[in-house]
C-alpha cells in the first residue's frame, strides 16, 4: 500500500511527479478514484487555498499546486468517468472578448477541476456566442467569465446580455472575476456571483450549483 | 551624469495619466486593442498625448503597451514606430517621450511561453521603439520578476535609459505583486538587471503607494517611478467610473515626493485633470 498521505503533501508542495506516482500506486493498490479525489485531492487544494488566503502562498505556489493536482486528476478522471460518477458541476470558463489575459482564468480553471468540476475551457478572447454555444452543447450549469483589463470589463456585461437575448440566462449561473472586477460591478451587470480569488471562486461555484 | 539624472536635476518630473480610458472616450470600442489605433486613428491618439502635454506632463508615454509579439500580432513594428512618432509630434520638444513596454500576459513559470520567446518579443519591441526615437524605455505593469528581467535586458541593448515598474496589488497591505514579490525583492532584482529606475504603477490606488515608494527607494537608491490608478473602477449604469478625484489624487503629491518619488503621474482612470492638479500641487508646495 502506498503512503497516501504523500499525495496531499505533494499537491501542497507543488510536486507533480510525486503526485502522479502516488496516484498510480494508489489505483494499483485498489483505492477508488472517488476516494482519491474526495479524501486527498480536495482537502489538499483546500489547504492550498487556505495558505493563499493567509498570504503564505501567492500565484506561483498556487500554479505549482494546481499542476500537481492536475497530474493526479489526469490519471483519476478517465476512471471516474468509467464508473459513471457525475461531476460536481459543469463549468464553461473563458476570458471575455478583447482580453487576451488568461493567467487568472487558468488558475481558476485548475482550482475548479481540483474541486471536482468538469471544466470546459474556451481560452482567451472568447466572443459571447462561443460561451453560449459551449454552455448549450455541453449542458453546463455554470459559466465563469474572466477579465484582467478595465477596458474589457464591459465585455462581461455584453456576454451576460447575450445569454439573456438567447433565452438561456435562466439555464446557467454566471460568475465573474479578475483583477479589476468588484462585487459591486458583478451586481451591476447582473452576474450571479463574484470571486475575489481563485479559492473564493471554487467556494462560490460550489454554492451556485447547490442553490 | 546619466541622461536620467540630467532630466531629474531640477527635481521631480510630472508624467502623464491613463491612455486606454482616454481613447475609449474618443470612440475606441471596449475590448479593442488601443495600440492598433496608432495606425487606424493616429490623430485621436495624438489628441490624447497632446492633452497631457498641455496639462503639464513633462514626460509622456506611447500607446504601445500591448505591442509585443506575445500579446498581439500583426504589424507590430509599424504600430510601435507610429506610437513613438505620435507622442513625439504631440510633445513637440516640450516633453520627453518614454516608450511603454507592457507584460506579455503569459506566464513563464507555467511554461506558457519560453524565456526565448519572451526575450525575442521584448527585443523586437524595444528595438522598434528606440529606432523611432524614444528618449527612454519604460517596462511597466510587471508582476513577475523573471519576466521583467528579460524585458529590462532586452531594453538595455538599445542603449536608452530603462525604467521598470511593477503593479503592487496583492496581499493584505497591497504591497506585493500578483506573483508575491515585495518592493525589496523587486528593487534588488532590478538593480541587478541593470535598470536605471524602478517603480510602481497601476495597483489599487494612490493612498497605498507612498509606503511602497519609500521601500523601493530605501532598497536600491535608484530614482523611483510612481503612477498609481485612480482607485478601482466602479459601474455607473453602463459606464465605468473611477472613484478617485483629481484633487484627492493630487493631495498625495507632498507625501509621494517626500517618500522619494522622482517621476509622478497616474495610471488607469486618471485624466489630464489629474496632471493639472499635480502641477498645481507642485506649485503650492515649492
Amino acid at each position: 500500500m502506498p503512503d497516501l498521505d504523500k499525495l496531499p503533501e505533494a499537491v501542497i508542495e507543488g510536486d507533480w511527479k510525486v503526485a502522479a506516482a502516488v496516484t498510480q500506486a494508489a489505483i494499483a493498490a485498489g483505492v477508488t478514484p472517488l476516494a482519491i479525489v474526495t479524501k486527498y485531492l480536495v482537502p489538499a487544494m483546500d489547504e492550498v487555498g487556505r495558505r493563499f488566503e493567509c498570504e503564505e502562498y501567492f500565484v506561483p505556489e498556487m500554479l505549482l499546486s494546481a499542476r500537481a493536482m492536475k497530474a493526479s486528476m489526469e490519471i483519476v478522471r478517465p476512471l471516474l468517468v468509467a464508473t459513471g460518477a457525475e461531476p460536481v458541476g459543469r463549468v464553461v470558463i473563458g476570458t471575455v472578448k478583447g482580453d487576451l489575459h488568461d493567467i487568472g482564468k487558468n488558475l481558476v480553471a485548475s482550482m475548479l477541476e481540483g474541486g471536482g468540476f468538469e471544466v470546459i475551457d474556451l481560452g482567451a478572447d472568447v466572443a459571447p456566442q462561443r460561451f453560449i454555444e459551449a454552455a448549450a452543447t455541453r449542458h453546463a450549469n455554470l459559466v465563469a467569465l474572466s477579465a484582467l483589463l478595465t477596458v474589457t470589463m464591459p465585455s462581461m456585461k455584453t456576454t451576460i446580455d447575450a445569454f439573456e437575448t438567447a433565452g438561456l440566462r435562466e439555464k446557467v449561473r454566471i460568475m465573474v472575476g479578475g483583477a479589476p472586477v468588484t462585487q459591486q460591478y458583478a451586481e451591476a451587470i447582473g452576474a450571479d456571483g463574484f470571486g475575489e480569488s481563485a479559492t473564493a471562486a471554487v467556494a462560490l461555484a460550489r454554492k451556485l450549483v447547490a442553490a | 551624469m546619466s541622461r536620467l539624472h540630467e532630466w531629474l536635476e531640477d527635481g521631480l518630473l510630472i508624467t502623464d495619466g491613463a491612455w486606454g480610458t482616454q481613447l475609449q472616450a474618443r470612440g475606441l470600442a471596449p475590448g479593442a486593442a488601443p495600440d492598433t489605433w496608432n495606425l487606424a486613428h493616429p490623430e485621436r491618439v495624438e489628441a490624447v498625448a497632446r492633452a497631457y502635454v498641455e496639462a503639464g506632463s513633462q514626460v509622456i508615454l506611447t500607446n504601445t503597451f500591448r505591442a509585443n509579439a506575445v500579446a498581439m500580432e500583426g504589424g507590430l513594428e509599424a504600430i510601435n514606430r507610429a506610437g513613438v512618432e505620435i507622442s513625439k509630434r504631440a510633445a513637440a520638444g516640450q516633453s520627453l517621450v518614454f516608450a511603454s513596454i507592457g507584460p506579455t500576459g503569459k506566464m513563464l513559470m507555467a511554461g506558457e511561453i519560453s524565456h526565448a520567446q519572451a526575450s525575442a518579443a521584448f527585443a523586437a519591441q524595444a528595438a522598434a521603439l528606440a529606432m523611432a526615437g524614444a528618449d527612454a524605455l519604460l517596462v511597466e505593469t510587471m508582476s513577475d520578476i523573471e519576466e521583467a528581467r528579460l524585458a529590462v535586458a532586452a531594453a538595455r541593448t538599445t542603449g536608452l535609459p530603462v525604467i521598470v515598474s511593477f503593479a503592487f496589488d496583492s496581499g493584505k497591505n497591497k504591497d506585493r505583486t500578483m506573483m508575491g514579490a515585495t518592493p525589496e525583492a523587486v528593487a534588488a532584482a532590478m538593480v541587478e538587471a541593470g535598470a536605471d529606475a524602478v517603480g510602481a504603477n497601476c495597483g489599487v490606488g494612490v493612498e497605498y503607494v507612498a509606503p511602497i515608494c519609500r521601500r523601493l527607494r530605501a532598497a536600491c537608491g535608484l530614482p523611483v517611478w510612481i503612477k498609481p490608478n485612480a482607485g478601482l473602477p466602479k459601474m455607473e449604469g453602463t459606464a465605468i467610473r473611477y472613484d478617485t478625484s483629481a484633487e484627492f489624487f493630487a493631495s498625495h503629491y507632498a507625501a509621494l515626493r517626500e517618500a522619494g518619488a522622482s517621476f509622478l503621474g497616474g495610471c488607469c482612470g486618471s485624466t489630464p485633470d489629474f496632471i493639472r492638479a499635480l502641477v498645481t500641487a507642485r506649485c503650492a508646495s515649492s
